[in-house]
C-alpha cells in the first residue's frame, strides 16, 4: 500500500484518481452489460430506429414502416412512428467520386491496416497480463520487464490504430455514404458504444502502462493487475462488436428480405458467422502479437551490443515464439469452424472460397502455413544449440523435419492441378490417380494434425534438453509416452484414410475426433512431462544469447508471413460477398463492383503488408529511442 | 571440406526421385497402363519446399551450418580461388539461362490453365423459362421414400440414354468418347466430385451444361451439353438420384 502516499500520478491524489477510475469503470461495465442483458432487445429497440420515415431517395425501394403493421413492444403512446429503411438499390452515380483516390483500394489498404495494428493491440494485452501473473507467482522480476517491454512496443501502435480507425470511418462516409448510413441505421447505437469503449480501453491502457513502475507492490500491483484485465475486457468487447459489423455483412440477420431491419438488434448481431469469426480472430490474435513482438525481440537482439542485452533479447524473443506457436497451434481448427459455417449458412460462398475463384489463395495460405510450422520449429531446433544436454534429442530432428516437410507437402497438394495438355493426357484426365487423394479434407486434416503433433514434440524435445528425469517411474512414463504419440498418430492417419470411405458430410465430422486425438497427445503428455520432470536434474542452465544469428531471421519469417497470411484470407473473406455490400441484401453498384483479379488482389495486399512493416519499424524504432533515453537518465 | 554440401546434394536428389518416380509409379500401380506425372508446376513447388528442408537439417546444428557454408565461402572469398570462383559463377549463370530458355522458348502447346473443376453456383439460374433459387433448391424425389427405387431406376435410364457415352457405363468418366476430350468427362465414383456437392449444383451443371459455367470453370472448354433443352426437369433429378444410388455417395449437406 505504499503507493498511497506517494499518489498515483504526480500532483494527482490516489483517492481521487482511484474514485474516478471506479466510477469510470461502473459507467462502461454498465454500457457494456446493457446490451447483452436479456431485457435489453427490449429497451434498445426504440432506440436503433429511426425517429422519422427515412428519406427514400429516388433510387430507394419503398420505406417499408413497422409501426405500420403490430406496435412496437416498449413504445409509448405519443411517440413517433419508427421505421427502418430497406436497403437502397443505388446507381453507379450516387458513390461519390473523390478525384486522386481510387475507393475501393483506399478503403481497402486502410481497413487492412487498421485491422493489422488493431489485432497487434487487442494481442498484446493478452499475454501481457499472463506474463505480468506469471511475474508475481514466481517472483522472478525479469517477467515483469518483459511484459512491460511487451506493452511499451504497442504503445505507438495503439495511436496509429487509433488514425486508421478514425480515417477508415471518414473514408467510408465519403466513398460509400449509403452503404455507411444503412449499417448506421441498424448498429448506430453498437458504433456509438463503440467509440465509448474504446474511451475505457485508452484509460486503462495509459493507467496500465504509465502506472507500471508505481503500482509495483503489494495491494497496488493486484490493482494494476486488474487494470491490465479491464484493459483486456474492453478491447474484447470492441472486437467482438466490430465483428457483428463484418458478420452482417457477410451473413445477414434480423432483416426481412427486402433488408429492412425487424428491430431485433440481438438477431442482427448473432448472425451465423458471428462467433466463429469472434474465435477465429482472438486466436489469430494471439498468434499475430506473439510473432510481432517476436520479430521486435530479433530486430532488439541483431543490433544487440551486449551480452547482456543479447541475452535479454533472446529470451525475449523465445517467449514470443512460444506465444505465437501457442496461438497458432488451435488457429486451423477455429479456421475450419468458420469456412464449415460459411458453407452451411451459402453453398455458393464455400464454394467460391475454397474451389472456386479463392481456391488458389487457399493454396497461398497452405503454403504459408507450412512455412509458419518450418519457421517456428526451426527456431527450437536452433534454440536447443544453446542447451547442454540437448545432443540427447538432436538426433530425433532429421525425423521429424521429414515428417514436417511430408505433412506440409500434403497440406498445400491442391485439388485442382494445374498441367499442360500433354501432362493432362500422361495423367489420364485432370483428376491425377494420386495426387488427387491429396486435394480432399481427409488428407489435409490428417496432414495438419500430425503437423501440430509434431511441433508439440519439438517443443517437448526443447523443453527435456537441460533435464534429466529423477522420477522412480521415468521409463514407464517415456514408454507411456511414446505409445501415446504412436497410437495418436495411427488414430489420426487411420480416421483420415477411412474419411475416403464415407460420405462428405460425415466425413468433415471426423476432424472433431482427429483434433481430439491431438489434443490428447498433448494435455496428456503434458502432464506426464510434467511430473516426470519435478524436481529433475539439470544439466547446465539454458545460455541466453549463444544463439546463431540465422534463427532469428525465422521470427521475422513469422511476423511477415503472419502478417501476409491476415492480409490474403481477410481478403478472401471478405471478397466472398463478391458483388453485394451487404450479401444478397445491398448490392454493391459502384465502378468497382468486380472481383479483381489474384494477382492485383495479392498485389494490393502487398502493398498493405509494406506498409504495415515500415509503421512496425517507425515503433520499434519509437520504443528503442525511449529505452535509450530510459537508460541514459538510469545511468 | 564438401561433405555437408554434398550430402545436401544426395538428399535433394533423393526426396527429388522419390517424388518423380514415385507418385508415377503408384499411380501406374493403381491403374495399370498409365503413368501419371507429377505436374511440373506442382513439381517446382515441392522441390522448392524439399531443398527448404534439407537446408533446416543442414544448419540448425552451429558446427554444421559453418561447414556447409565453409566451401561456399572458400569459393567466393579466397582470393586464391579466383579461377574456381569463375567457373562456378559461369555454371550458375548458364544453369539459369538453360532455365530461362526451358520457360520463353515458342512451343505448340496450349498454355497452362486455371481451371476450376467445381466452380461456385450463382445463388439463382433460370432454366426452362422459370428462375430457381440454388441456396433453396432439393430434389423432389429424395424424400419419396416409397418410390425411391422406382425413380432412382428411371433416373438410370435417362442416364444410359443421354450421358453413359461418356460418363461411362461405371460412371467412372471412362465412356466410349472419354479419349476425345479434354478435360475429360467427370468421375462420378471419385470421392472428389458429386460426394463433395449438393444435388442444386448438379442440377444447375446438368442443366446449363458447359456453357452454363462461370469464367473460371473454362466453359470454352467443356463440351457437356445444355440438358435442359433435351431432358425435363423431373428427368434431371430423377438422373441426380441415380448418380448417388448407384455410386453409394449421399449428396453432401452441410450444418
Amino acid at each position: 500500500m505504499g503507493f498511497l502516499g506517494k499518489g498515483l500520478f504526480k500532483g494527482v491524489s490516489f483517492r481521487f484518481t482511484s474514485l474516478t477510475a471506479c466510477l469510470f469503470l461502473i459507467f462502461f461495465a454498465s454500457t457494456l452489460i446493457l446490451p447483452i442483458s436479456h431485457n435489453a432487445s427490449l429497451s434498445l429497440k426504440p432506440a436503433f430506429a429511426t425517429e422519422s420515415p427515412a428519406p427514400a431517395g429516388e433510387h430507394a425501394a419503398p420505406v417499408l414502416s413497422k409501426a405500420e403493421g403490430k406496435p412496437e413492444e416498449g413504445k409509448k403512446e405519443g411517440e413517433g412512428k419508427f421505421t427502418y429503411q430497406p436497403a437502397p438499390k443505388i446507381k453507379v452515380e450516387d458513390y461519390p467520386i473523390v478525384k486522386g483516390f481510387n475507393s475501393r483500394i483506399a478503403v481497402w489498404i486502410v481497413a487492412q491496416l487498421h485491422l493489422f495494428f488493431g489485432a497487434f493491440v487487442l494481442a498484446v494485452p493478452i499475454f501481457v497480463l499472463v506474463i505480468e501473473g506469471v511475474g508475481l507467482a514466481t517472483k522472478d522480476e525479469r517477467y515483469d520487464h518483459m511484459a512491460h517491454e511487451f506493452i511499451k512496443v504497442s504503445m505507438t501502435a495503439f495511436s496509429i490504430t487509433a488514425s486508421l480507425g478514425g480515417l477508415l470511418s471518414l473514408m467510408l462516409v465519403s466513398f460509400y455514404p449509403d452503404f455507411f448510413k444503412y449499417m448506421a441505421g441498424i448498429f448506430g447505437k453498437t458504433m456509438i458504444i463503440y467509440a465509448l469503449l474504446f474511451f475505457g480501453e485508452s484509460f486503462c491502457l495509459y493507467v496500465y502502462y504509465y502506472g507500471w513502475d508505481r503500482m509495483n507492490e503489494g495491494f497496488s500491483k493486484w490493482l494494476h493487475l486488474t487494470m491490465g484485465l479491464m484493459l483486456n475486457v474492453f478491447g474484447m468487447t470492441l472486437m467482438v462488436l466490430s465483428n457483428t459489423w463484418v458478420s452482417f455483412m457477410m451473413a445477414p440477420s434480423g432483416i426481412d428480405d427486402a433488408g429492412v431491419f425487424t428491430g431485433d438488434i440481438w438477431a442482427a448481431i448473432r448472425g451465423p458467422l458471428w462467433n466463429p469469426i469472434n474465435l477465429h480472430r482472438f486466436i489469430a490474435n494471439i498468434a499475430f502479437g506473439g510473432s510481432i513482438v517476436g520479430a521486435y525481440a530479433a530486430f532488439k537482439f541483431l543490433s544487440a551490443k551486449t551480452d547482456e542485452e543479447k541475452a535479454h533479447y533472446d529470451w525475449m524473443g523465445y517467449t514470443a515464439n512460444f506465444i505465437a506457436i501457442f496461438g497458432f497451434l488451435p488457429l486451423p481448427f477455429a479456421g475450419y469452424w468458420l469456412m464449415k459455417e460459411v458453407y452451411g449458412y451459402s453453398q455458393q460462398m464455400g464454394i467460391t472460397a475454397m474451389g472456386g475463384a479463392f481456391a488458389w489463395l487457399f493454396i497461398i495460405q497452405a503454403v504459408l502455413i507450412g512455412s509458419l510450422f518450418l519457421g517456428a520449429n526451426y527456431y527450437l531446433w536452433c534454440g536447443m544449440g544453446r542447451i547442454k544436454g540437448s545432443e540427447r534429442y538432436t538426433p530425433a530432428i532429421k525425423y521429424l523435419i521429414v515428417v514436417i516437410v511430408g505433412c506440409f507437402l500434403v497440406w498445400f497438394t491442391p485439388h485442382t492441378l494445374i498441367m499442360t495438355s500433354k501432362e493432362v493426357t500422361q495423367v489420364g484426365g485432370t483428376h491425377h490417380p494420386v495426387l488427387g487423394f491429396l486435394g480432399v479434407m481427409s488428407a489435409k486434416n490428417t496432414a495438419v494434425n500430425i503437423l501440430i503433433v509434431s511441433t508439440f514434440l519439438s517443443f517437448m524435445l526443447y523443453r527435456r534438453s537441460n533435464k534429466i528425469a529423477t522420477a522412480s517411474w521415468t521409463s514407464t512414463g517415456n514408454a507411456l509416452q511414446v505409445a501415446l504419440f504412436a497410437g495418436g498418430a495411427i488414430n489420426i492417419v487411420t480416421l483420415g484414410v477411412y474419411g475416403y470411405f464415407i460420405p462428405a458430410n460425415i466425413r468433415i465430422g471426423l476432424s472433431i475426433p482427429q483434433v481430439m486425438t491431438t489434443l490428447t497427445i498433448i494435455i496428456v503428455s503434458s502432464v506426464l512431462d510434467g511430473f516426470m520432470y519435478k524436481g529433475a536434474k539439470s544439466t547446465g542452465p539454458i545460455e541466453w544469447g549463444k544463439m546463431g544469428q540465422r534463427s532469428q531471421y525465422a521470427l521475422f519469417l513469422l511476423a511477415v508471413s503472419f502478417t501476409w497470411l491476415m492480409g490474403l484470407m481477410g481478403y478472401v473473406r471478405s471478397a466472398l460477398r463478391q458483388h453485394w455490400h451487404v450479401y444478397t441484401v445491398f448490392r454493391d453498384n459502384s465502378l468497382d463492383a468486380y472481383t479483381p483479379t489474384l494477382g492485383y488482389a495479392a498485389g494490393i495486399i502487398t502493398i498493405a503488408v509494406y506498409i504495415f512493416i515500415a509503421l512496425v519499424i517507425f515503433a520499434f524504432w519509437i520504443a528503442n529511442f525511449s529505452a535509450k533515453k530510459h537508460a541514459e537518465a538510469s545511468h | 571440406m564438401m561433405k555437408k554440401l554434398i550430402q545436401a546434394v544426395i538428399l535433394i536428389l533423393v526426396f527429388y526421385l522419390i517424388l518423380k518416380l514415385g507418385i508415377p509409379a503408384l499411380g501406374s500401380f493403381l491403374h495399370h497402363g498409365t503413368w501419371p506425372v507429377v505436374p511440373t508446376n506442382l513439381m517446382r513447388i515441392y522441390v522448392f519446399f524439399i531443398v527448404a528442408g534439407v537446408l533446416l537439417y543442414l544448419t540448425f546444428n552451429e558446427e554444421s551450418a559453418k561447414e556447409l557454408g565453409k566451401p561456399i565461402k572458400e569459393v567466393y572469398g579466397n582470393p586464391e580461388k579466383g579461377g574456381l570462383r569463375m567457373i562456378v559463377i559461369a555454371v550458375i549463370a548458364l544453369f539459369g539461362g538453360y532455365i530461362t530458355y526451358q520457360n520463353v522458348k515458342p512451343s505448340f502447346e496450349a498454355p497452362v490453365e486455371l481451371r476450376s473443376i467445381h466452380p461456385a453456383p450463382p445463388s439463382s439460374v433460370e432454366m426452362w423459362g422459370k428462375p430457381y433459387n440454388l441456396l433453396k433448391l432439393t430434389n423432389p424425389f429424395r424424400e419419396d421414400k416409397a418410390n425411391f427405387e422406382k425413380n432412382a431406376r428411371e433416373g438410370g435410364i435417362v442416364f444410359f440414354k443421354n450421358c453413359f457415352y461418356c460418363h461411362g457405363d461405371k460412371l467412372d468418366g471412362k465412356g466410349h468418347y472419354n479419349s476425345g476430350f479434354s478435360p475429360m468427362p467427370a468421375n462420378f465414383v471419385d470421392v472428389g466430385t458429386i460426394a463433395q456437392l449438393q444435388e442444386s449444383f448438379l442440377f444447375w451443371r446438368i442443366g446449363t451444361g458447359g456453357p452454363g459455367l462461370p469464367k473460371e470453370g473454362a466453359p470454352w472448354r467443356s463440351a457437356m451439353p445444355i440438358w435442359q433443352h433435351f431432358l425435363s426437369e423431373e428427368e434431371i433429378w430423377k438422373v441426380i438420384l441415380f448418380l448417388y444410388d448407384y455410386t453409394g455417395h449421399s449428396p453432401r449437406t452441410f450444418g
